[in-house]
């Protein structure tokens, strides 16, 4: 699967070794634009910094010694700014106490800006360690002079230059020393790296950068924002996301509301939007009050009857149709194991639809100055939306800048920033800057819900009773069908295109003697509804059906679930592993999943009515393996079926830890958003658009129902892998596979509703 | 023209008297540490002090406020709520940090009437307050945290 590159590679043009002027902003702390960099430029000159030592776009290096790394990472909520500064500062041999760190905007040096997939160490770790591997050089190099020493007896510690007894600050250094020296690009990607054992920073236990200020309300998100003369608006959603056309807008009794300005209908070039309005006032509560005044005549588009019953029909048909889809996956002879079978075994999964929630609504401020449109707004995707905004405004790329904040939740609906648009569209038409505010119910109603989906499982057994093959078909609405069709991959069968972050997880690590998948796209859900990306992706319903049907298989086999998946975690052939995303394959699996049964106890007596239920995962894709191995331990109530989670262990091996305690909230969160959307979440479509829009009828996990959680990552300084997303996927199936234990009831649907 | 006391001082409202008094301490009073999340007192997001009261101040009227005293994130003085402070960064509880302002004022509420609460406490307490990220298991060990440092 192919993963997004930044265009624009640490190269002569962007590795500028030496001195640029002063002005530059620095930060002493996060640095947030719009938040506090008036006071970090002036800390920079009362400091009297006057050169700075930037080899590279990702980090400078002043004369008083303060470093300040640039990160190109939305941050919300993973302390992605720690991680990769570390990354950084461990190569640097810099001082931790002087780093700093920037939320960058959209200005392209930057490269291709995305936050997703759990890739940012992933995707990041060997281009930062080259440049803060680069920096040290350079540091040396002038150090040593300064020194007076050889540089190869030199080695950078704690942001000094130091040799033997003697040593000299990084500050001097920039201050004083020959710091103009470049790098080809080859010497670049040949920066010696520090091997494991010489890390200061990556691996060691410390604290986020962020957290200060997410602990005393000055932490500054998107809705956040203000600018003078700035309008709100509020969004006057059609009854369909596509389609909807507006017959006639009546407004009368809206103009009793003090503050009411206006309703604007919004026409936009792009498409994204159809059939919309929004209401702008003065002031929020005013635009909220005017909105339920106004009254708009809309002609609903074609699906404006769908049901989520019509949407999971269309995906049970399309499953069981053998000429749908393409195929992903085909290993062996599927065919010719069915036609040889003693005994065949069907299930069908399905998973319900599911809103991200985002606890800070989508919203965006914009104002337009000298021909660019200043875009505020906390997004995880800006490569992929400028070019959306510049269609939509019928402008240039060049004339459209985002500029980041905290992201008050992302989970995979800030991938898309279809929320500036509205905002954009009526800063145009105004003249004046807007501030767009999705109410909440609006927000569920505009959301790129995660797919409903339907998986067709059909295993066949010999006649001594062992499994000869899986075939799998795997139907959904595709998020990257909609908004990213160029991350769409090829069908190995040449029948055409599919979207492989809705199917990862499909292509599994266990070795079968005949496996074959494929991937359909349900047309009826992607034309009721955009799509969405929400935490874990497909890998997030495709680990519901593989490992509960994984668990059938095993029972139907009559073995045990841990040794029944030992005994296919063997590493054999394409399940080997590879350098350096995937060394040791399989075996990495298998011994994640033997430490979590150990811990766990598994096999261990347990009363009536409880259980235990494992799975596994590989994370979010073949090329990025996270191993991870969960066990769930319910309790299900005889009369009320109640389905209690008592604790929940997990086994994580995801390579070097960078910033462990980053990874372990990560962990945690993860874990919990598995339970919650196991047992707490899931919604419908109805009449075209979702049924529950608010925390009165969508109920996320809440604190009395949280389970004892008992995580442990495995030792390791393999390649780093992503975790935002990979402790998320086994948690669903291993509650699944415990009811079973516990009732001896095989579930096959998500939400489980006992 | 509502007058009213925020973190201590008097202010006074321009506002209609029916405005949510979120969105008079956020957009006019510029204080913006209290999140806007479900508007229908479900998330916690919004929660501030009414004399010394934990309540949710999106569907709080303005003119419930009048002449009373309002206690954001931004004016937490209470030794409950710098032992909370403190203890969130210590146990590192935010991620994305927006439902937070809301929990530790929610959890000051709690500490302030229940000086050392037990798991039953802290669910019943902390339950109508919404984390999205899911940091449940570090705000409950940061409310114990925080209630042991503030014995000593």
């Amino acid at each position: 699967m192919v993963m997004p590159q930044r265009k624009i590679p640490i190269s002569r043009r962007t590795f500028l070794a030496g001195t640029v002027g002063t002005g530059l902003v620095m930060g002493l702390g996060t640095v947030l634009p719009g938040c506090s960099r008036k006071q970090a430029a002036e800390e920079i000159a009362a400091s009297g910094a006057s050169r700075i030592f930037s080899p590279a776009v990702w980090f400078e290096i002043n004369s008083s010694g303060a470093v300040l790394i640039n990160i190109a990472k939305a941050e919300m909520g993973q302390h992605v700014g720690t991680a990769l500064a570390r990354i950084v500062a461990d190569e640097l041999g810099a001082d931790w106490s002087r780093v700093s760190i920037r939320h960058v905007d959209t200005d392209p040096k930057w490269g291709y800006m995305v936050t997703g997939g759990s890739w940012s160490v992933f995707t990041s770790f060997a281009m930062l360690s080259q440049a803060g591997a680069a920096g040290r050089t350079v540091l040396i190099d002038a150090g040593a002079k300064l020194l007076g020493v050889e540089a190869a007896d030199c080695r950078a510690v704690g942001g000094n230059v130091v040799a033997g007894d003697k040593k000299i600050s990084f500050a001097d250094i920039v201050a004083k020393g020959d710091i103009s020296r470049s790098f080809t690009d080859e010497e670049l990607a040949a920066m010696p790296i520090k091997p494991a054992a010489d890390r200061d920073l990556i691996g060691r236990k410390s604290a986020a950068l962020d957290v200060p200020e997410k602990s005393n309300g000055k932490a500054v998100y998107g809705l956040d924002t203000e600018l003078p003369g700035m309008v709100y608006a509020h969004p006057m959603i059609p009854p369909t996301r596509y389609g909807s056309t507006i017959g006639s807008i009546d407004d009368s009794a809206a103009r009793d509301v003090p503050g009411y300005l206006q309703t604007l209908r919004l026409t936009d070039p792009g498409e994204v939007l159809q059939g919309w309005a929004v209401v702008i006032a003065e002031s929020f509560p005013s635009a909220m009050k005017a909105a339920k005044a106004v009254k708009i005549d809309w002609q609903a588009g074609p699906t404006a009857k769908v049901s989520e019953a019509d949407i999971m029909a269309e995906g049970a048909k399309i499953a069981a149709d053998p000429a749908s889809g393409v195929l992903v996956v085909n290993d062996g002879d599927v065919t010719a194991a069915r036609a040889s079978a003693a005994k065949n075994h069907s299930a069908i999964y399905r998973t319900s639809t599911a809103l991200h929630f985002t606890l800070e609504p989508q919203n965006a401020l914009v104002e337009y100055v000298d021909g660019v449109y200043h875009i505020h707004s906390g997004n995880q995707w800006q490569s992929l939306i400028v070019p959306v905004l510049a269609k939509s405004l019928g402008v240039a790329e060049a004339n459209i800048m985002i500029h980041q904040y905290y992201l008050g939740g992302g989970f995979g609906r800030r991938l898309f920033g279809d929320q500036m648009i509205p905002a954009a569209l009526a800063a145009r038409e105004l003249g004046r800057p807007v501030k767009l505010v999705f109410p909440r119910a609006e927000d569920s109603r505009f959301d790129c819900v995660r797919s409903a989906s339907v998986a067709k499982f059909d295993a066949s057994f010999d006649k001594s009773g062992k499994l000869t093959g899986i075939e799998h078909a795997a139907a959904a609405g595709w998020p990257t069908l909609a908004m990213a069709p160029g991350f769409l991959g090829d069908g190995i069968d040449g029948k055409g295109k599919f979207d492989p972050f809705s199917i990862s997880g499909a292509d599994h690590w266990y070795t079968l003697p005949a496996h074959r998948v494929r991937a359909i796209n349900n047309e009826l859900a992607q034309k009721t509804f955009l799509p969405g990306w929400l935490r874990a992706v497909g890998s997030g319903w495709m680990g519901w059906g593989v490992e509960s049907f994984m668990d059938e298989v095993a029972a139907l086999s009559g073995e045990d679930p841990v040794a029944f998946r030992l005994a296919r975690l063997d590493a054999a052939g394409k399940n080997a592993g590879s350098a350096p995303n995937s060394v040791g394959g399989a075996l990495r699996l298998a011994a994640a999943l033997r430490d979590v049964a150990e811990r766990s106890g598994w096999g261990k007596k347990l009363p009536a009515g409880e259980g235990m239920g494992v799975a596994v995962s590989h994370g979010q894709e073949r090329n990025m393996p996270t191993w991870t191995a969960c066990v769930a331990h319910v309790a299900v109530d005889s009369k009320t079926k109640k389905v209690t989670v008592r604790k929940i262990w997990q086994t994580i091996d995801c390579g070097t830890v960078v910033h462990p305690d980053g990874a372990m909230a990560q962990a945690e969160g993860a874990t919990l958003w598995g339970l919650s959307l196991a047992l707490h979440e899931g919604t419908q479509f109805e009449n075209g658009e979702v049924k529950d829009r608010n925390l009165d009828t969508y109920s996320p996990l809440r604190m009395a129902d949280v389970p004892e959680l008992d995580i442990r990552f495995m030792e390791s300084t393999e390649f780093p892998t992503g975790m935002g997303e990979p402790p998320l996927i086994a948690v669903p199936p291993a509650i699944g596979n415990a009811i079973f234990a516990a009732t001896g009831k095989r579930i096959r649907d998500l939400p489980i509703r006992l | 023209m509502i007058q009213f006391q925020l973190n201590g001082e008097t202010v006074t409202s321009e506002s209609p008297s029916d405005t949510p008094l979120l969105w008079v301490i956020r957009d006019e009073m510029k204080l913006k540490g209290t999140k806007f999340g479900c508007g229908i007192a479900q998330c916690g997001a919004c929660t501030v002090h009414l004399d010394g009261t934990a309540i949710r101040s999106c569907v709080t009227l303005l003119s419930t406020a009048e002449n009373r005293s309002v206690t954001t994130i931004e004016g937490l003085s209470s030794a409950e709520g710098k032992a909370l402070q403190s203890a969130w960064v210590d146990e590192q509880v935010p991620q994305c940090g927006y439902c937070q302002s809301g929990q530790i004022m929610q959890a000051a509420d709690l500490l302030s009437r229940i000086p050392e609460p037990g798991d039953k406490d802290i669910n019943e307490a902390m339950n109508g307050n919404l984390c999205r990220c899911m940091a449940y298991s570090r705000i409950r060990s940061a409310i114990k945290s925080a209630a042991k440092g503030r014995e000593v």
